[in-house]
């Protein structure tokens, strides 16, 4: 899906929600084969033009998360592209065992996608939030993990789960007015790594809302001297190694920045790669704590985490001087 | 129909057979009892009532059948057996190292096996999304999913039951393998299994209540229409039917045979096949 910056920056006020019921619309005007559903979240899932348009096309199975994914993979059998949304914790870890049977398993070609991951559920709290989502999905055998890094690249995501055989988890971070990374649509391939910036001191390796903040922090960097790259990990399962290979021969540390828990998530994907490598540079991993913590604005979640410009680069500079 | 009663009987033993069979050459521990108990209903269903192709399992327009009591899947590969999808060499295979027949299903439509299964309470879901998806299609095709008593535990069974009911999927038929038993032993004791026909008529389905081990009971069963509502076959039946010192003893859920018990089950299989 082809995208300008007037597109780019009208999407970016609409939240990743609404745009990605506005891309399932196009998509489904498109091919017929693509059916939405979820778990009586058509609304939190910005469907509600699908839900208008193609009132055939949308399936709600009633607050049932695991007879979602069982009613998707019965669809997925029988030629249908179908697309699960609901809440990041719902979609993943209440029904785990239907997706470890059916998409793992069965590899099946359906796609879930999580909504309002990491701490962006803000002030509705830990039962809403996805800090475990990656962790678990990351386990799954044959499974395609995707993290967009605005609205722009998640509806390339979408298009590109579409024509990926094989199933697909789509994982939503960031809200309405969240930055915009990709000001008009470029290339964009699951498994292989944006690189945004190239510097010689240090890497930053960030997925999903954290892009943005690693091209701040980079910015922020440069004022004290110090050369940071950027690499926008928008597909966290298969992991784009060869990516890897290439910076960390370059970098004197290695970052990573995630709107996840610390254990299982990007952090956790660089660091089994890495770890096995000769010649490595050091790993920091930055991500939300290992504890639940009490809940608040989105903002203050991600200040609670440390995510962000001033705490990652204040860590950055005391580890490299 | 496209078999006799007799014909269907005879079947039914031969399946019986296999199961004890394929149990005992393979000289593991093999979920026996539940095995024995769907043994009729599914021999039955696949002789008397499923459309396939045996030579094609990919036909598009099949009935499709899930096995959602995985565990049981000795007696499915010994229905497919009967039904020339599966041999004897297939079958010797059944739970050595790196065989495609572990002791549970995997999907393979190859051999005919629509779905992995072997964690319960997934089947109906599947069967529920199978068969809207024929309703979209405007296809023909129908349903099954056979379950157990004790796989009633698990909600998500009833999550999809509501949902067969709300999308009136009529072409759906879920066979309830109800011999009373679950691993740890008597379902009275534990989740009861009484009152079946009442919680699935509440949740929307036409149900039909039979006795599992009686032919001509399960054929009315397959036969009769129902209208727009998905169907229930409840099936009661014994646990480790036919053999006197495996039925509704729980040490045979899962457990293996001896050559002396073996040869007790066989003998006892075909006094009761002379007696047909």
């Amino acid at each position: 899906m082809d995208f300008n910056v007037k597109q780019a920056k009208q999407w970016s006020r609409l939240g990743p929600r609404a745009v990605y019921g506005m891309a399932m619309l196009e998509l489904m005007q498109k091919n017929e084969r693509v059916y939405a559903l979820s778990a009586d979240l058509g609304v939190s899932s910005g469907l509600q033009r699908v839900m208008k348009a193609y009132p055939q096309r949308y399936l709600n199975t009633g607050i049932a998360e695991q007879n979602l994914i069982g009613v998707s993979a019965g669809l997925a059998k029988e030629g249908f592209v179908p697309f699960a949304s609901s809440f990041a914790p719902f979609i993943t870890l209440r029904c785990a065992d239907q997706v470890r049977m059916n998409m793992g398993y069965m590899h099946l070609n359906m796609k879930t996608v999580a909504l309002g991951s990491g701490v962006s559920m803000s002030s509705l709290g830990n039962s809403h939030y996805g800090n475990e989502d990656l962790a678990f999905m990351r386990s799954i055998p044959g499974m395609t993990i995707l993290s967009p890094a605005d609205c722009g690249q998640l509806t390339q995501a979408v298009y590109a789960a579409t024509e990926w055989d094989g199933p697909v988890y789509i994982r939503l971070t960031g809200e309405p007015n969240m930055p915009i990374v990709y000001e008009e649509s470029g290339v964009y391939e699951i498994g292989r790594a944006n690189v945004l910036r190239k510097g010689k001191d240090v890497t930053l390796i960030a997925t999903g809302s954290m892009v943005a903040l690693a091209l701040e922090a980079a910015d922020t960097l440069k004022t004290k001297g110090i050369e940071a790259g950027v690499i926008d990990m928008h597909t966290l399962k298969p992991l784009d190694t060869g990516c890897l290979d290439d910076v960390c021969g370059l970098s004197k540390l290695l970052v990573t920045i995630e709107e996840h828990g610390k254990i299982g998530g990007l952090g956790s994907a660089v660091a089994e790669y890495v770890a096995q490598m000769d010649q490595r540079a050091p790993l920091l991993m930055f991500g939300i704590p290992d504890r639940y913590m009490k809940a608040g604005d989105y903002s203050y979640m991600l200040e609670q985490s440390g995510l962000t410009v001033e705490h990652i680069v204040s860590v950055v500079c005391d580890k490299l001087t | 129909m496209a078999c006799s009663v007799s014909e269907l009987e005879q079947s039914i033993y031969r399946v019986k057979k296999s199961i004890l069979q394929t149990a005992y050459e393979c000289q593991k521990s093999a979920h026996i009892g539940g095995a024995l108990s769907m043994a009729d209903i599914l021999t039955v269903l696949y002789k008397g009532y499923l459309r396939f192709d045996r030579d094609n399992t990919r036909w598009e327009d099949r009935d499709r059948f899930i096995l959602s009591k995985g565990h049981c899947v000795l007696a499915y590969y010994a229905v497919l057996r009967e039904c020339g999808i599966l041999s004897d060499d297939m079958l010797a295979q059944f739970q050595k190292n790196g065989s495609s027949l572990g002791a549970h299903p995997t999907m393979n439509l190859e051999y005919g096996i629509e779905s992995s299964n072997g964690s319960l309470g997934q089947g109906v879901s599947m069967a529920v999304g199978i068969a809207k998806a024929g309703k979209i299609k405007n296809e023909a095709y129908r349903v099954y999913t056979l379950i157990g008593n004790g796989e009633c535990n698990e909600g998500s069974v009833w999550e999809a039951a509501m949902l067969a009911d709300q999308w009136t999927l009529d072409h759906l038929t879920i066979i309830l393998d109800n011999n009373g038993m679950q691993s740890d032993g008597a379902s009275e004791e534990i989740i009861s299994a009484s009152g079946m026909a009442q919680k699935w008529a509440a949740f929307g389905f036409d149900v039909r209540e039979i006795d599992g081990h009686n032919v001509p009971e399960i054929c009315r069963a397959f036969e009769e229409k129902t209208q727009g509502k998905p169907k229930i076959v409840i099936a009661n039946t014994v646990k480790g039917h036919g053999i006197s010192f495996m039925e509704n003893n729980n040490e045979w859920h899962h457990n293996r045979l001896t050559k002396k018990t073996y040869e007790q089950a066989c003998m006892e299989l075909e006094e009761s096949q002379r007696g047909l």
